[in-house]
């Protein structure tokens, strides 16, 4: 073919070379998801909160029949004097078994943790902090789970840190473990107090 | 003693595949016979020897040795003998031996068929395979052990996963791997040729049949798959776009691509380097998939355990083989003069067009798959890639391409005019409208269906046109059947596959009309659905060997005339604390009555009753696709390449000016 | 191994998508459009399903909540919205066109468009001459070459 040296030789080997410029591209995106899924920096399954930086939704939930603890409203979140710790949790769910001695912790050390008892029946969400102790300082129903979707929780425990304005700063879904409370809760709460 | 066999045969393969990558090498480089020569024997080495491996796993599996740990894991001494064997490669480190058995037989198969060969293309492409085998049996070895031991051994088994429970998927992974690891036969050709420099019509000839076996195959595979979700796992879906589904589906397309290109490259030897990149790319889409499912670097239903040294492992091979393949491409590919030229309007055009259109979908696939992933690592955008998206994107591209299909094949090669290939096809479009208007007319307007009525009739008849043009059915009726007898099966079979995908989008299209219903039935009482009439007469429990079930019966009547006893169950797995719903479902090919069985309550039971019109069509269309690529492939010119590879160069001397 | 039974399990989820008969709005014509939108939603618990075609527990909650919301006349749009504003792009099965997505959006068009260049550029490139229709001659040796094994 004559016509072939006359074409733009470097056009054609660039062309050529596209597929292994994708190829080592794919690739070193690959790499970077393993480490991250290493490092916890990836991660398939997480679903990102749509109401970080935002208000969280109106509502008014009453407290669980027998409750002592006040209930709690979403005008309780507003104009606050420090931080606090929104807690979705339920007695039938054996993550929030594993996260309830940090949440214990953060009473100790005077952070207001508000729970919201999620598709649980009142006796049961009260036999589970009678049991393993209250970390709440107000305490509120969802049975039928309907305010959970206007947070946009998707499962129990979830936990969303609120800061003074009023603003969600901060969301986790899945147990607190004492390596989340040290690498992400205490900063933050230290961030959001000051 | 059988584990420990069975880990030393794979020791053995690897050293067999490792010495049959460096004598293929040298010896096609330094072009010694003798060292070639050695070649296929090693191969034969390394299919005996991954052979061994994989029977010595059966057998633990068989006499559930409750010391290999992959027994323990995924066994039980209670399972069916069909699910104890199957159970061999339901799970990862089986399967990827599983993976690993289906090369090594291609490495046979090389050997064994390929004696007609250049013994330096040979020689390089079983080199090229048995680096392939190496890098996964080490992968075995380093990460995936089959044969680790656990001691003290376990009581019995963990037991199987009741889903994976079952004939169609026993069957379903070994037929995929045939064909995701077949494509590596073709990128070994590919690598081959460009080691050579040359690609030429003999090179065109040799690679289409591994083509048309993996296509095939893989065909087979993800039919069987499709047709498992369809009846087991009980509402009816059949294809959900899942990243692993879509896995399979890449080098499906790739592969299409590629037996279509090759032909091109067999009769004119045009797009060479295009052809060459299709075989690379079928593989380096296998590979992806196999990278995708064992990383854990994905959100899908079917991924396996995810271990990050695995997935580190698997994308080192991902590299060095893609990544490999690619560079020799970006660096050989410039030698091959492409020759060849061809009009626009004509049978190669046709091929061209197909080729376009297929791999425009394949990309559609490709980055609607990996696009969440990377959105989420590169933008940290959490987003989600789902069948609706799936949908819109690949239809405007399906549409064209169905509707080429059926012209292609009256084009003649060279230069060809449409018209006249249109002219053939009047009649055709004419029933494909007659079937479009009929559906609307029948069911109001349902675009989606309407059209795949039509896409379904002009596929549909256009093979049968296609067929009796070649036969002469209206020139010459009366020496029609013994042309049809003398017609090379190639004509057969792409008549056959093109037909088949129609009577698929047939099935797609009934489907899209498909009704279900939800009831919650007191026994005797009864539910009408699409003119049947579903009358339940009660709920028993039953026995299975390793399960507890509630098996309803429920009456189909239509007008008051019994047609069908359906006995839709609930199996409860004591061991692995699961309920599976096992659908009944009666087929009159027409519609498919399919009822499952639900909740028990209020005294009743609720039953979800479904009428997929068409059903089985989808499945059986693919069973036509993977007989025609069958039947292609039993041609006696694919089979027998050689004498005639020498032949061509000669054909056509014009274009190679 | 324990990870891939657990999505087994969830592949076994919609086993069990078989719910409530009373969940079902009565108007068949809703029903069926509340459907459509179901199948626009990605059931967040579960894997790569819809909210119609699993039976988690949220995906419960999510489809009744559509129903509702067709129930009450509002739009596909305003529904679909009423759920984006609360789980974000990710519970879109169509994922919304926006700067980060207009890649994969245009996809189809970019690839059909490259392919095509391609396509051109080849044929540009060689302005040989039109080749002839097989000579007889050429025809005879063809079928002659498909002929000999």
């Amino acid at each position: 073919m004559s016509d072939e040296t006359t074409a733009n030789p470097w056009r054609r080997r660039a062309l050529l070379g596209l597929p292994l410029l994708a190829a080592g591209g794919a690739g070193l995106g690959f790499w970077a998801m393993l480490r991250g899924l290493g490092t916890g920096s990836y991660d398939p399954h997480g679903v990102p909160s749509a109401l970080l930086g935002k208000a969280p939704p109106d509502f008014a939930l009453a407290a669980p029949a027998g409750s002592d603890l006040p209930a709690l409203t979403a005008a309780d979140l507003r104009g606050l004097q420090r931080p606090v710790l929104v807690n979705f949790f339920a007695s039938w769910c054996v993550p929030c078994v594993i996260e309830h001695p940090q949440l214990m912790t953060l009473k100790r050390q005077g952070v207001p943790v508000f729970g919201i008892a999620y598709k649980d029946k009142p006796a049961d969400a009260l036999g589970f902090l009678a049991r393993r102790g209250n970390p709440f300082t107000r305490l509120a129903a969802d049975e039928p789970g309907r305010v959970a979707i206007d947070w946009g929780v998707y499962g129990v425990p979830e936990s969303y840190l609120i800061d003074r304005q009023g603003l969600i700063r901060w969301r986790w879904a899945g147990p607190i473990t004492e390596d989340t409370m040290a690498a992400d809760l205490l900063p933050l709460l230290r961030r959001y107090s000051a | 003693m059988i584990p420990e066999l069975g880990h030393f045969a794979l020791g053995l393969a690897l050293a067999l595949a490792l010495a049959m990558a460096g004598f293929g090498l040298v010896g096609a480089h330094r072009g010694q016979a003798r060292l070639m020569g050695l070649v296929p024997p090693l191969a034969m080495g390394v299919l005996l020897a991954v052979g061994a491996s994989f029977l010595c796993l059966v057998a633990s599996f068989v006499a559930n040795d409750t010391t290999v740990s992959a027994v323990v894991a995924n066994s039980h001494s209670l399972k069916p003998l069909l699910y104890k064997v199957s159970g061999t490669w339901g799970n990862h480190e089986g399967s990827m031996l599983l993976w690993v058995l289906i090369l090594a037989l291609c490495c046979g198969a090389v050997a064994g068929f390929g004696r007609n060969l250049p013994s330096a293309l040979q020689a390089r492409v079983l080199a090229v395979l048995g680096l392939i085998a190496a890098g996964f049996l080490a992968f075995i070895i380093g990460t995936s052990d089959p044969f680790k031991r656990v001691w003290p051994p376990a009581m019995d088994g963990n037991g199987l996963n009741p889903i994976l429970q079952d004939p169609g998927l026993a069957f379903h992974p070994p037929l995929l791997y045939l064909g995701y690891v077949g494509f590596a036969v073709t990128f070994a050709f590919a690598v081959a040729a460009l080691i050579e420099g040359r690609v030429d019509a003999a090179w065109g000839r040799w690679v289409r049949p591994w083509a048309l076996a993996a296509w095939s195959f893989l065909t087979l595979g993800i039919g069987l798959g499709s047709w498992w979700a369809y009846y087991e796992l009980g509402w009816g879906g059949y294809w959900f776009w899942d990243p692993v589904e879509n896995a399979s589906l890449l080098p499906w397309l790739a592969g299409c691509a590629l037996l279509h290109s090759a032909i091109v490259v067999e009769k004119r030897e045009a797009l060479k380097t295009w052809t060459v990149f299709l075989a690379l790319l079928a593989f380096a889409l296998s590979l992806l998939g196999t990278f995708l499912v064992r990383s854990g670097v994905l959100n899908s239903v079917h991924a396996f355990a995810s271990d990050p040294a695995r997935g580190v492992f698997i994308l080192g091979l991902l590299m060095l083989y893609v990544g490999g393949g690619f560079a020799l491409f970006a660096w050989r590919a410039q030698a091959m003069a492409p020759t060849g030229v061809f009009a626009p309007v004509s049978r190669e055009g046709a091929l061209v067009l197909n080729n376009l259109l297929l791999c425009s979908v394949a990309a559609v696939v490709l980055v609607g798959t990996l696009y969440p992933m990377f959105a989420d690592l590169v933008l940290g955008q959490k987003i989600s890639v789902g069948p609706p998206f799936f949908n819109t994107a690949t239809l405007p591209l399906a549409v064209p391409l169905v509707g080429a299909m059926a012209i292609g094949p009256f084009m003649p090669w060279k230069r060809a005019r449409l018209w006249p290939a249109l002219q053939k096809l009047w009649w055709v479009a004419l029933a494909a409208l007659a079937a479009a208007l009929l559906c609307l007319a029948l069911e109001g307007v349902r675009v989606g269906p309407a059209l795949g009525f039509f896409a379904a009739i002009w596929l549909i008849m256009g093979a049968k046109a296609d067929f009796a043009q070649r036969i002469g059915l209206f020139s010459r009726p009366r020496a029609a059947f013994g042309r049809a007898l003398a017609l090379p099966r190639a004509a057969w079979g792409s008549a056959m596959a093109h037909g088949g995908l129609g009577v698929t989008i047939l099935g797609l299209a009934g489907m899209g009309l498909a009704v279900d219903r939800l009831a919650l039935l007191k026994p005797g009482e009864s539910v009408e659905l699409a003119g049947y009439e579903y009358r339940l007469d009660g709920v028993v429990d039953a026995e299975g060997a390793n399960f507890a079930a509630r098996r309803a019966t429920v009456q189909v009547l239509r007008h008051g005339r019994a047609v069908v006893t359906l006995h839709p169950e609930k199996r409860s797995f004591a061991l692995a604390r699961m309920t599976t719903s096992e659908a009944a479902i009666h087929t009159t090919w027409l519609e498919d009555l399919y009822v499952v069985l639900g909740e028990e309550r209020e005294g009743g039971v609720v039953l979800r009753i479904h009428d997929n019109p068409l059903a089985p069509w989808i499945w059986l269309g693919a069973g036509l696709m993977a007989l025609g690529g069958g039947l292609s492939l039993s041609d006696r010119r694919t089979r027998v390449a050689a004498p005639a590879a020498k032949a061509t160069a000669l054909k056509n001397p014009a274009v190679q000016a | 191994m324990r990870r891939l039974l657990l999505a087994l399990l969830l592949v076994a989820g919609p086993a069990f998508a078989l719910s409530d008969p009373a969940e079902q709005l009565p108007d068949a014509a809703q029903e069926q459009r509340a459907r459509v939108l179901g199948r626009e939603l990605r059931c967040l618990v579960c894997q790569n399903q819809s909210i119609e075609d699993s039976d988690a527990e949220l995906a419960r909650d999510l489809r009744r909540i559509v129903r509702e919301q067709v129930a009450a006349g509002r739009s596909d749009t305003q529904v679909l919205d009423y759920l984006h504003a609360r789980y974000g792009d990710f519970v879109l099965l169509r994922p919304p066109f926006t700067a980060g997505t207009a890649l994969l959006w245009a996809t189809p068009v970019l690839a059909l468009g490259a392919g095509a260049l391609l396509v051109l550029g080849l044929r540009r490139r060689r302005a040989a001459p039109v080749p002839q229709a097989l000579t007889p001659a050429e025809q005879a040796r063809l079928a002659e070459l498909d002929r000999t094994p």
